[in-house]
């Protein structure tokens, strides 16, 4: 099997925007940043969310928490992880109870992961609501889940990937769309 | 990098990388420790048996509490109630065991390499909550993670054992695990109970020494470990209860000794006023309770790293893999 990439969807400057428009959609649709928390998923959500805070300190003048969260051991495909898995830390210093919590990821897929999520977060306390944002949407959903605030959205086939980028963790910063193609 | 565990039965075979690993691994479930909700559904199905040939309380609860946070069930099999009473081998417990279909084995025996033995003929994981004079692998973690919490590393410190070392698996897993960081460890109780021979038990290179006085070995001391005495042992004419007090417990004014930050370990259950005196065992030194929540965490991930994927990595599906199973490695 070859993996070829197709397309450049985002360059570094288009992510960057894209995260700003997004923070500013956050703050609006929170009517503000109190009581707002944004929770990163391991991985590249986590630099994500760390972005989408700063943006959000440029808007409101205010730091919103981020925290980070590790979703293995709520992953329902556990026993399919070969040959090992391995837990990462999660990082939630702030209590949720009451929270406004925006879950963030950089890409939404199956929505698998995303329930995997809600079920930390509720082992952690009560959240007033939560909402997920991610950078795009690539469709075949197997949950029903949905962003409410998203990117990009892009039609895929499944034999597609997509590839998010970011410097905090490769040593580039765009999104491509990569195929597998059987030899 | 990531490590595949077949079993866990000792940690002399494990190298500096692995056993980071596992205190990495571990460190990360402490947090759930914190949770308002603990019970997860990791291990949703699975069952542990819980084999404690050897009477234990808080290892065998520790463990318990383990894989149910983990929403693992457990089966429990105690020496008292076991059927061993009645004649019956072993190796014979062990097969009824394991032919309730649990999916791993924590075992306790009072014979050194009986986890080992045991290991070389089941083909579920086995963990050794304790073996004879040979290892605890679990509480040389536990009590590695506890250092590193309050220390910010295990790396190149000054460890003193005070007690019966000689009997001690505590102290084997201990010395086994942090002499691959640097430790330097000295050994310090009656004779009685520090044969030459404990000077050789660490990797070749380590420093290991023996000294018969406290005062000199807690001078320079970052950690101590406090063994338990088995009051069994105490007895006229070798030594009594009174001698071992005078000579060898650790009292505030010896604490005094060692360095300023230096911490108090104890695997417990203590004899307060034999080898410890409450004003150390409770004082701001003192890890005791600390331990005791670090072994949870530890014993989460040891069953967490041996359950999950286990199904997928080709041992259970081959039977003949039991045979090659490397009794003298835990790791694969």
């Amino acid at each position: 099997m070859r993996i070829v990439e197709k397309a450049q969807l985002m360059s570094a400057s288009e992510i960057d925007r894209t995260l700003q428009r997004l923070a500013h959609q956050i703050v609006e649709k929170s009517g503000g940043t109190k009581h707002l928390a944004l929770i990163g998923i391991r991985r590249r959500g986590v630099p994500l969310a760390q972005r989408i805070a700063r943006a959000m300190r440029g808007i409101d003048g205010v730091d919103v928490p981020v925290g980070t969260l590790d979703i293995t051991l709520y992953r329902d495909d556990l026993s399919k992880v070969a040959p090992q898995a391995v837990l990462q830390s999660s990082d939630i210093s702030f209590g949720v109870d009451g929270m406004d919590l925006v879950l963030v990821d950089d890409v939404l897929y199956t929505g698998r992961t995303i329930r995997a999520a809600m079920n930390g977060i509720f082992d952690l306390g009560r959240p007033s609501r939560v909402s997920l944002c991610v950078l795009i949407d690539r469709g075949h959903r197997e949950m029903p889940i949905e962003g409410q605030f998203i990117g990009r959205v892009v039609q895929t086939s499944d034999t597609e990937i997509i590839e998010v980028r970011l410097r905090e963790i490769d040593s580039e910063e765009r999104v491509v769309l990569v195929d597998r193609l059987e030899p | 990098m990531n490590y595949r565990f077949r079993d866990m039965l000792a940690l002399e075979p494990l190298n500096a990388d692995e056993l980071r690993f596992l205190l990495d691994q571990s460190q990360n479930f402490q947090g759930i420790q914190r949770n308002p909700l603990k019970k997860l559904a990791t291990l949703r199905g699975k069952t542990v048996a819980l084999a404690f040939f050897e009477n234990s309380t808080r290892t065998r609860i520790s463990f318990g509490a383990a894989a149910s946070r983990l929403g693992a069930d457990t089966l429990n099999l105690q020496a008292e109630s076991s059927s061993l009473k009645k004649g019956e081998s072993l190796l014979d417990t062990v097969h009824t065991l394991d032919a309730m279909k649990p999916d791993c084995l924590v075992m306790r025996h009072a014979s050194s390499g009986a986890a080992d033995f045991v290991a070389r003929h089941l083909e579920i994981p086995v963990i050794n909550a304790g073996d004879g004079m040979h290892e605890h692998p679990s509480q040389g973690l536990l009590d590695a993670l506890t250092i590193r919490d309050r220390k910010g590393t295990i790396e190149n410190l000054n460890v003193t054992i005070l007690g019966d070392v000689s009997h001690s698996r505590v102290a084997r897993s201990n010395i086994h695990l942090l002499t691959k960081f640097g430790c330097r460890f000295t050994l310090c109780g009656p004779a009685m109970w520090l044969p030459r021979e404990l000077e050789q038990i660490g990797p070749p290179g380590a420093s290991m020494r023996r000294v018969f006085r406290i005062e000199e070995a807690l001078a320079g001391a970052d950690v101590i470990i406090v063994l338990r005495v088995q009051t069994e042992r105490l007895h006229e004419p070798a030594l009594s209860a009174s001698d071992y007090i005078l000579l060898y417990q650790l009292d505030a004014a010896r604490l005094r000794l060692a360095k300023p930050d230096a911490i108090v370990l104890h695997p417990g259950p203590m004899n307060r006023g034999i080898e410890i005196t409450p004003e150390v065992a409770d004082g701001p030194q003192s890890c005791v309770l600390e331990q005791v929540t670090n072994g949870i965490a530890v014993r989460m991930a040891l069953l967490f790293l041996l359950l999950v994927g286990s199904s997928e990595s080709g041992i259970a599906q081959h039977p003949a893999a039991a045979l090659e199973k490397d009794p003298t490695h835990a790791s694969r």
